[in-house]
């Protein structure tokens, strides 16, 4: 070994940072596999006729059907040729947007009994768990932006795996990133949508332009819900950008709680105008019932 | 000082801070509570949001004013206030400061002190000269007044002394001139006093300061059945009860407090406190105490009289049935039993048991002498008799004899002799008996005699009138040889029928001294003091203190030639103590004349503690206030801070209990009817099922025995008297808490009058017995202190086993077995007979694991509350239970009756039939 000693200890940063990178991809698939295996698999053919694998129907064969199409053990039990019609099974291209923004990482309880993990925990593993449930049906899954395009195949969900555990970004709020979005295709946006409306607004108009539908689903904490503070307060935002003091918490939970619903409202109608689907999940909750919503959101807005 | 109303304040510019109270108001008013710091994501929903409420932005106007309040209480607090501050004399000119400064004033010495030096300090701003007098060390010469400060200096140097004041001559002990007197009195009359009192009075204006506690003071021990009887005395009836220590050596030698007794006056002046205590414990008391009492006067002393010694009498001869009076050991049985522990049995037994002291009667062939031998030489005294063994032998080969004897004895006065019986000798001055009067009526006709040797004067101690000894002694080892050259009977001698003989068998130190030492008890020695009593009641080493004459010593009067303490000559040891023999404490009474201040002066009370307490309290009490009002305090946290808060304010002011007593209501329903009690165990669930467990055997025995028993009772361990209770169930409990010192002596008197206690571990005796089990090591550290003989399994013939129902095992939920008292080693099994005769008696504890409370228990409606067992046998079970219940309340009460019926066929025999 003639190695300097410079480049063993590289080698040994390197492998200490890819440990750590690595140790990061398992539970998030895990937690992801573990709640995918809730939902029961349904199948989604498109009930017509077409390139797929599933057997659709036997019609006479005509004029242009080359011979090779023919089913001959078919044929061979009456006079006519049939040919072997296939269901035509299409996969759909479904893009994720994760919010990776710093109030995802928000929890009303860190510690004890009671603690939660962070909104992004949160949305990470319904969206790696959704992945996991459209892969397995067959769909190419990516993630929005050109960093993850759709595709098939497990090997992608190690590839989301790694994208999703990244860190999260530093400024509060996020915007969704609608390039690389393909025409057509479907698109899940995980968010708390507590930031401006505006991007949302715009991306959800963009989409829309492209004939791309798909799902909101807005991931909260129970606190940001109940508001339960009261006393002199001041509030920041996660990154400390946005402050906002009181001398009275309590007094402002009904103001608090008007403007969420406001919000919400404002969401809904954005989602119904563009074609999309809303709904909000608590991290205080289990998260089966949001996956099983947003699997059912994507089966209901196919086809 | 500064004085406002009754309240004063020892730093009275501290009050200026309360000034700056309304400016703090502002300030607080002005300051919002801090703010708390929150992450929150939905921040960007409430920008824009105002505040309705504005008031918030200011401390609430409670908070300030306990805040405030907590202030000021802190500000007046270290400014020193004091309730009914102790006012500066008045007066000019000398001042004279009389102490009595005798035992009684010692208690609350520091008190005194602190007003002496009030009025010398008085004196030394006023410029006024001050002589200062002890009454207890009265002055030699005529005192001359000097400046308070150098009697100031001379202060700490006057101590009580543990003596009541000395005659005083008021017309050559006081000072020259005219002067104002300040006496601080001990609280006790003397004859004297009024005279002194017009003495002072012709020279000026006298001030009494006296303490309205009363005095109190224990007299010397005495034994009264068995029981150390210690009386104490005080001056008037003390307000509150106080308790008596007895103090001694325990066997490391370490001194420890062996015994405590609560002192209770019940409104009389005198009240007599027996300690009923087993002998080992009793000998091994040096003092007894008032706790808390620093006084010589608190402080009893003990000696000789209330030490019984272990005597073995052993005699040569058979004893024989109806010849009693001829019996050699006779007449030392009716010496020694009132004031010795007599042992018996043969040599062997006897040095097993280590006694004090051995007296043979008549013994000649001591058949293990090297053993005696050892015996003495560890500090053993070995008294002999002569007799008509001892003159016939042949004793060259005894080694425990003081002197030489020749053999065979003379008798005189006989038919065949020549003079008349022989009287004896006045005693010499170095022999123990010095001093003891000889009464004619003594007589000797037969003895036996030493062999003529140069020491042999020297050995004798004394003698008859013709110089032939009577009583010879040598030291052997640590120990001593004595021979009486006399019969222990009265053969030989008159001398055991005189009242000589036991005062020679106290001088030789084998009984004790009945009670108070009389003067010819004493007289002929002299006594050196070992330990001295100082005023305050600590005991000291005499040191190289003089001795003192008997005759002195047994007047008791202690004064500065005669302290209080433990005087010994010889072996014998005597105590002074500081009240004398009889004596009363009458209270001292003053004339109208006379301004008495400490009677109705209130005591100076200083408030500072409470003050800062109050700070400190309201400061608490804003720590969770402020934390409510910020938000802090929410959920469980809240919960478990207020708790710890309210906890911490509450235990401050928690009045201290009173000492209650068993209700006369609560003893009538005790006592008036068998009841069946159980000890509370601390677990509410378990208490209700032992209460429940007795009501269900209280059934069983109403409906199948005579034994009706009134509805169960919780004991009430701290003010109950126990002895009106027959039958104690103690179900253990893994975390049960000890009952107190006092509360085991209650249990084992108890114990000791016949009751019994069933101790139930409840855990089915799974380790045998309670080794392991949380309960049954519970048991142990419960029962460790409690006086309970020997246990053993229940033998099958225990007298448990019959006394209503025919039981062979005792189960209750479980089926363990049981542990009662342990059967004698030498029970034999008596003719025809299927049992043997066991104790005599009933045992005082059972002790087992089978949670009977349970398998007794029924409930309101008369049905059992928890299963037994399963289905039939089960319910075989409970109803052997049942049995078991029965049996041991007819146990309890009526003892071994059924054994008795071991002497049936005796009976029947005796009868003819």
């Amino acid at each position: 070994m003639n190695a300097s000693p410079d480049t063993s200890v590289q080698a040994l940063a390197l492998r200490r940072e890819a440990e750590t990178a690595a140790s990061a991809l398992p539970p998030l698939l895990v937690a992801a596999e573990h709640l995918a295996a809730t939902v029961q698999m349904g199948a989604h053919g498109r009930r017509r006729a077409g390139t797929g694998e599933e057997f659709w129907q036997y019609r006479p064969a005509h004029s242009g059907d080359e011979a090779r199409f023919v089913d001959w053990r078919r044929s061979g039990r009456s006079d006519a040729q049939y040919v072997r019609e296939r269901e035509w099974q299409l996969a759909q291209s479904v893009h994720l947007w994760v919010d990776d923004a710093a109030s995802m990482n928000f929890t009303g309880a860190e510690t004890g009994r009671a603690a939660r993990a962070p909104k992004s925990e949160r949305a990470r593993v319904l969206a790696l768990a959704l992945s996991v449930l459209m892969i397995r049906g067959g769909e190419r899954v990516g993630l929005t932006g050109v960093a993850a395009p759709p595709r098939p195949g497990r090997a992608q969900l190690m590839a989301l795996a790694a994208l999703l555990s990244a860190p999260s970004g530093q400024q509060d709020y996020g915007t969704p990133q609608v390039a690389g979005v393909s025409a057509q295709s479907r698109a899940v946006f995980l968010s708390d949508f507590l930031g401006d409306l505006a991007p949302i607004e715009s991306a959800l108009g963009q989409l829309a332009d492209r004939g791309v539908t798909g799902v909101m689903l807005q991931v909260l904490d129970p606190d940001e819900e109940a508001f339960p503070y009261d006393g002199r307060t001041i509030f920041q935002s996660m990154s400390g950008a946005l402050v906002h003091e009181t001398r009275k918490a309590s007094d402002l939970r009904g103001r608090y709680q008007e403007r969420l619903a406001q919000r919400r409202d404002a969401l809904t109608r954005l989602a119904q105008s563009a074609g999309w689907q809303f709904s909000t999940h608590h991290t205080g909750d289990p998260a089966q019932s949001a996956l099983l919503w947003l699997y059912g959101a994507l089966g209901r807005g196919q086809g | 000082m500064m004085v406002l109303g009754p309240i004063g304040f020892t730093a009275p510019w501290l009050l200026l801070g309360l000034v700056a109270l309304p400016l703090l108001w502002l300030l607080l008013r002005a300051v919002p509570p801090a703010p708390i710091r929150r992450r929150f994501p939905g921040v960007a929903l409430l920008l824009g949001l105002k505040d309705t409420e504005v008031e918030a932005a200011r401390t609430p106007w409670w908070l300030l004013a306990l805040r405030l309040l907590a202030l000021a209480a802190a500000i007046i607090g270290f400014a020193g206030p004091v309730l009914n501050p102790q006012r500066a004399e008045p007066g000019s000119g000398p001042l004279l400061i009389i102490a009595d400064a005798s035992w009684a004033s010692a208690g609350n010495w520091r008190v005194r002190t602190e007003r002496m030096e009030r009025a010398l300090s008085a004196a030394e701003q006023a410029g006024r000269r001050v002589a200062l007098i002890s009454l207890a060390e009265p002055p030699v010469a005529q005192p001359t007044f000097s400046d308070a400060k150098s009697v100031t200096q001379a202060l700490p140097g006057v101590l009580p002394h543990p003596w009541i004041g000395q005659s005083f001559d008021a017309a050559t002990m006081l000072p020259q001139g005219n002067f104002d007197t300040l006496w601080l009195s001990d609280g006790l009359a003397r004859p004297d006093r009024s005279a002194i009192l017009s003495a002072l009075q012709g020279r000026g204006a006298v001030t009494v300061w006296q303490s309205q506690v009363p005095v109190l003071a224990l007299g010397a021990a005495r034994i009264e059945d068995g029981a150390l009887v210690v009386p104490a005395r005080a001056s008037a009836p003390p307000p509150s009860p106080r308790e008596v220590a007895a103090i001694g050596r325990d066997p490391a030698g370490i001194e420890r407090e062996l015994a405590r007794v609560p002192l209770d006056f019940a409104g009389k002046t005198s009240a007599d406190l027996r300690f009923d205590l087993p002998p080992e414990l009793r000998n091994r008391i040096t003092r007894f105490e008032i706790s808390g009492l620093r006084s010589a006067g608190a402080v009893s002393l003990t000696d000789d009289a209330v030490k019984r010694r272990k005597v073995a009498i052993l005699s040569g001869t058979r004893d024989r049935e109806g010849l009693q009076l001829l019996s050699p050991t006779h007449y030392l049985h009716e010496a020694l039993a009132p004031t010795a522990d007599l042992i018996e049995g043969t040599l062997d037994d006897v040095l097993t048991a280590d006694p004090d002291v051995i007296i043979l009667a008549d013994m000649a062939d001591l058949p293990e002498q090297s053993k005696l031998r050892d015996w003495v030489e560890k500090g053993g005294l070995l008294i002999r008799f002569a007799g008509p063994r001892m003159a016939n032998a042949d004793l060259t080969a005894d080694t425990l004899l003081p002197v030489r004897l020749r053999a065979g004895g003379r008798s005189i006065g006989g038919a065949m002799s020549w003079g008349a019986p022989r009287g004896l000798a006045p005693f010499p001055e170095d022999s123990p008996f010095a001093g003891l009067a000889v009464p004619d009526d003594v007589t000797v006709k037969a003895q036996v005699m030493a062999e003529p040797a140069p020491d042999l004067v020297e050995h004798t101690i004394a003698s008859l009138v013709d110089g032939t000894p009577l009583v010879t002694r040598a030291k052997l080892g640590q120990g001593a040889l004595v021979l009486f050259h006399v019969s222990a009977n009265a053969e030989w001698s008159t001398l055991p029928l005189s009242v000589l003989f036991p005062q020679m068998l106290e001088r030789l130190a084998v009984s004790a001294r009945p009670n108070a030492p009389e003067v010819a008890d004493l007289a002929g020695q002299t006594w050196v003091p070992q330990k001295l009593l100082d005023g305050f009641g600590r005991l000291r080493d005499a040191g190289a203190a003089a001795g003192v004459p008997g005759a002195e010593l047994a007047k008791a009067v202690a004064g500065p030639k005669l302290q209080p303490g433990i005087y010994t000559a010889d072996e014998r040891a005597v105590a002074l103590n500081a009240l004398g023999r009889d004596a009363v404490l009458t209270p001292a009474t003053w004339p109208a004349t006379v301004a008495v201040e400490g009677a109705t002066e209130t005591q100076e009370t200083p408030l500072k503690g409470w003050l800062l307490a109050l700070a400190l309290g309201a400061l608490l009490l804003d720590i969770l206030a402020a934390l409510a009002l910020s938000g802090k305090l929410r959920g469980p946290r809240a919960i478990k801070t207020a708790a710890l808060v309210s906890a911490l304010v509450l235990t401050g002011i928690t009045p201290p209990q009173a000492r209650a007593e068993m209700s006369e209501a609560r003893a009538i329903e005790a006592a008036s009817n068998v009841v069946l009690a159980a000890m509370p165990s601390g677990d509410p669930e378990v208490d209700r099922v032992s209460l429940a467990g007795l009501t269900g055997l209280s059934a069983v025995l109403n409906q199948r025995t005579t034994v009706e028993p009134s509805a169960p009772m919780m004991v009430d361990l701290k003010n109950d008297d126990l002895a009106v209770y027959t039958f104690i169930y103690w179900p253990i409990t893994a975390d049960q808490a000890a009952p107190t010192p006092l509360e085991y002596a209650k249990l084992n008197r108890y114990l000791r009058g016949g009751g019994m206690i069933l101790f139930d571990t409840r855990d089915a005796d799974v380790a045998g017995f309670g080794e392991a089990t949380p309960t049954g090591r519970r048991l142990q550290a419960l029962a460790a202190p409690l006086d309970i003989p020997p246990l053993a399994p229940i033998p099958k013939d225990h007298v448990l086993t019959r006394t209503f129902y025919l039981l062979q095992d005792f189960p209750g939920r479980y089926d363990g077995t049981i542990w009662v008292e342990a059967p004698p080693a030498d029970a034999a099994r008596a003719d025809g007979m299927p049992f043997r005769n066991l104790n005599d008696g009933v045992t005082p504890v059972v002790i087992g694991g089978n949670d009977w409370a349970e398998a007794w228990a029924v409930d309101a409606s008369g049905r059992p509350m928890f299963p037994v067992g399963r289905g039939r046998t089960g319910e075989r079970q409970r109803e052997i239970a049942n049995r078991f219940g029965v049996n041991l309340i007819m146990h309890v009460l009526t003892g071994n009756y059924k054994s008795d019926q071991v002497h049936v066929p005796a009976l029947l025999e005796r009868l003819g039939q």
